[in-house]
């Protein structure tokens, strides 16, 4: 089994994962994945036992089927939801439309991933929902190595230079420097920056990046926005 | 006609003739007792002022000639043949004249009218039974052993003798008895009338329904070019049939589409799976090296990816064709779809050293979603900025948003080579069909099919209009009222 990532992407904080899924193989490989990129994974084969263990464990985040037997996904979150658990979960489904994806989110969940999906994008969402990473949102300045962006005043520096951005391209940065050090992928780039959640056919995103890329790397020795292969990107210092 | 008692049951047609049968009957039994009820009352109303009559007329001659003209009259009138019955009596009950023999007892008892028939027996009675004996059946036998049913006033006279007159019964007896058998005759040829209106109507019902259960059974077999009868008579039936071969013609349509689908997908899909496979099996015959069974799985990866997009494309295409419903029908502002789709491909369109603008535009809302609106519009836009590299001026994409005729368009034109046949841009947004010079292009050739279902689901249409040079995709929503 090749790695589930490439070796140049640092581990990040490893996390507790529960994954809740009733299809044995899938819930395997899931767990050996993630313990391969660093986390520890607990397997519940059904929405009552997922419950009971997300009731009492304390996990970093859950990743829940949608549709299983005795207790389906959705009624779990909500159960847990009204118990005041905020453990940030990512929901796996079948179905993809926009509808469903809706219901998914006002059910409680955090993320929706459609199936089939690659684990890639997978770790990659789940690393950004962890909730020991969430704390970014209430900074109003965002601080990678030399580059330095100020969510008020929207402008950007790097070195004290000034980087003129163009509305998407600050949204882009920003989305990536609140998840500097973590691997983001292009649909979350789509999702999160344009609020589309249907494949482009032409690789868009690439182009977009590219040329923000441009506009904070030019005229600087160190590159910060990498490309991870068959993965996304990630803003990282060094 | 082979059917058993239950099987004729199972008709329609036979259950509701049973119906309206017990139904007939019902009314016709009530019917009956209330006529015959109605006009033995009125008869014996009749009785009774016959009998009035006839007191009346004793009275006169006994107040003109006391006692012994009164027993004269009673005897006169006793002596000719008539139904009236005429009694006198001693104050003991001993009759002394008239035509009664002997009576039920207790009658005389009672003065004023009898309050029920009673029986009696008259002079010269066996007679008159024989006679009819002849003439009516059984029920006389009860008769002829206990006498006649009558009706009578009981009077007392001054000296205290008793005197009787009333009426036989016999002959409204009689009357009732006709009108009750014709009643029951008229019943009888009511449930044989519903017999054979059932055999005729019913069956000549049934035997089109047959026919159309047949046709339908021929069809299910699997010959779609079937169709049920239609005689021509405009009626019912035929209304029924033409609309169920309206259907079937709509069905076969579909059918066609489906299998022209399931060809395509049978072609898109395999081509690659097919692919997919060999480069598995290839990497694992040989001998190689760790990279290359590495590029192997990245190639069968990315391979799989565009599969799935694939069958997304499919799936979706299939939902909104199906009619999917959405809850999240929102306001969607046209003229912000087209900026975000105009700045989300402008630099893949800069890159391509294709200018790509939106044309100044009003704002207007619809109702819709946004996401499939922004979905079909980059397929489009997409499309266009691919075609439009060969444009034998600078390439330009320019998307527009107006109203015109009753509709808001939404029009993105590029100045490529276009489609000149106007076959070709009808086919173009039919699922999986790739025109010959896309063929080198990548793509699932489901980007404009998408389009069109979307357009679909927003009751609009999708269009694709030369533009001279290049070609204009149109998408056109229906105006929408405003509140």
């Amino acid at each position: 089994m090749p790695s589930t990532r490439p070796a140049e992407i640092a581990y990040n904080d490893p996390m507790k994962i529960l994954v809740i899924e009733d299809d044995r193989e899938a819930a395997d490989y899931l767990q050996k994945a993630f313990s391969e990129a660093g986390h520890t994974a607990h397997v519940a084969g059904d929405g009552e036992t997922g419950f009971a263990l997300a009731d009492s464990g304390d996990y970093d985040v859950m990743v829940v089927d949608r549709m299983m037997p005795r207790r389906d996904g959705l009624s779990v979150i909500a159960a847990l939801r009204s118990r005041g658990n905020t453990t940030p979960v990512l929901i796996l489904s079948a179905l993809g439309e926009v509808d469903d994806r809706v219901t998914g989110l006002r059910a409680g969940g955090d993320d929706y991933l459609t199936k089939p999906y690659a684990f890639t994008e997978l770790l990659a969402r789940v690393e950004v929902l962890n909730r020991r990473a969430g704390a970014r949102e209430s900074e109003t300045v965002y601080r990678v190595g030399d580059l330095e962006l100020d969510r008020l005043s929207h402008s950007v520096k790097r070195a004290s230079q000034e980087i003129t951005l163009q509305p998407r391209e600050f949204r882009l940065l920003e989305y990536l420097m609140r998840h500097a050090g973590q691997v983001v992928t292009r649909t979350m780039l789509l999702e999160n920056v344009w609020d589309y959640h249907f494949d482009p056919q032409t690789n868009v995103i690439d182009v977009h990046v590219s040329r923000l890329r441009s506009k904070i790397e030019k005229g600087f020795d160190k590159p910060i926005l990498h490309t991870i292969r068959g993965a996304g990107y990630m803003l990282k210092h060094g | 006609m082979a059917l058993s008692m239950p099987a004729i049951m199972k008709t329609t047609a036979a259950r509701l003739s049973a119906l309206y049968l017990l139904l007939f009957a019902l009314c016709a039994i009530l019917l009956v007792f209330y006529i015959t009820s109605l006009s033995a009352r009125m008869l014996i109303t009749q009785t009774q002022e016959t009998i009035n009559d006839e007191v009346l007329g004793l009275a006169q001659a006994y107040k003109r000639g006391g006692l012994p003209t009164l027993v004269r009259v009673v005897e006169q009138r006793s002596r000719q043949p008539s139904a009236n019955l005429y009694l006198i009596a001693d104050a003991n009950g001993q009759i002394l004249t008239g035509n009664v023999q002997s009576l039920e007892p207790g009658v005389l008892g009672n003065e004023g009218w009898t309050t029920r028939p009673f029986y009696y027996r008259r002079y010269g009675e066996g007679e008159l039974d024989r006679q009819r004996n002849e003439t009516s059946q059984s029920q006389t036998q009860e008769e002829s052993r206990r006498g006649h049913d009558a009706v009578a006033v009981v009077l007392t006279l001054p000296n205290q003798m008793i005197m009787l007159v009333g009426r036989d019964l016999g002959e409204p007896q009689r009357f009732r008895d006709v009108v009750r058998r014709a009643l029951m005759l008229a019943l009888g040829m009511m449930g044989l009338g519903g017999i054979l209106i059932w055999f005729f109507v019913g069956r000549a019902a049934l035997k089109r329904i047959d026919g159309v259960s047949s046709a339908s059974k021929r069809i299910m077999g699997g010959d779609l070019s079937g169709r049920l009868p239609v005689t021509g008579a405009g009626d019912e039936f035929d209304r029924l049939s033409q609309n169920l071969n309206t259907m079937l013609a709509r069905i076969a349509t579909l059918n066609e589409g489906l299998k022209q689908v399931s060809d395509n997908i049978a072609h898109d899909l395999k081509t690659p799976l097919t692919r997919l496979r060999n480069r598995a099996e290839a990497t694992l015959a040989g001998k190689h090296k760790i990279t290359d069974y590495r590029e192997a799985l990245e190639a069968t990866i990315s391979e799989s990816d565009q599969l799935i997009k694939t069958f997304n494309a499919i799936l979706m295409i299939s939902r909104l064709e199906a009619g999917y419903s959405s809850e999240n029908l929102a306001k969607v502002d046209l003229s912000a779809a087209i900026r975000d789709v105009v700045e989300l491909y402008e630099p893949v369109a800069e890159e391509g050293g294709v200018t790509l603008e939106a044309a100044p535009m009003e704002s207007i809302e619809i109702d819709g979603n946004r996401e499939l609106i922004g979905q079909a519009l980059s397929n489009i836009v997409d499309n266009a900025i691919k075609y439009s590299t060969d444009a034998s001026e600078k390439p330009a994409v320019l998307v527009k948003l107006e109203r015109a005729d009753g509709q808001i368009r939404l029009v993105v034109t590029d100045n490529g080579q276009g489609i000149p046949n106007e076959e070709d841009r009808a086919r173009a947004t039919e699922r999986f069909v790739r025109l010959e010079k896309s063929r080198s292009q990548p793509g699932s050739g489901l980007g404009l099919s998408l389009a069109k279902a979307i357009m679909k689901f927003h009751r609009g249409r999708l269009d694709l209009l030369p533009a001279n040079p290049g070609l204009s995709v149109v998408m056109s929503f229906p105006e929408q009222d405003r509140p």
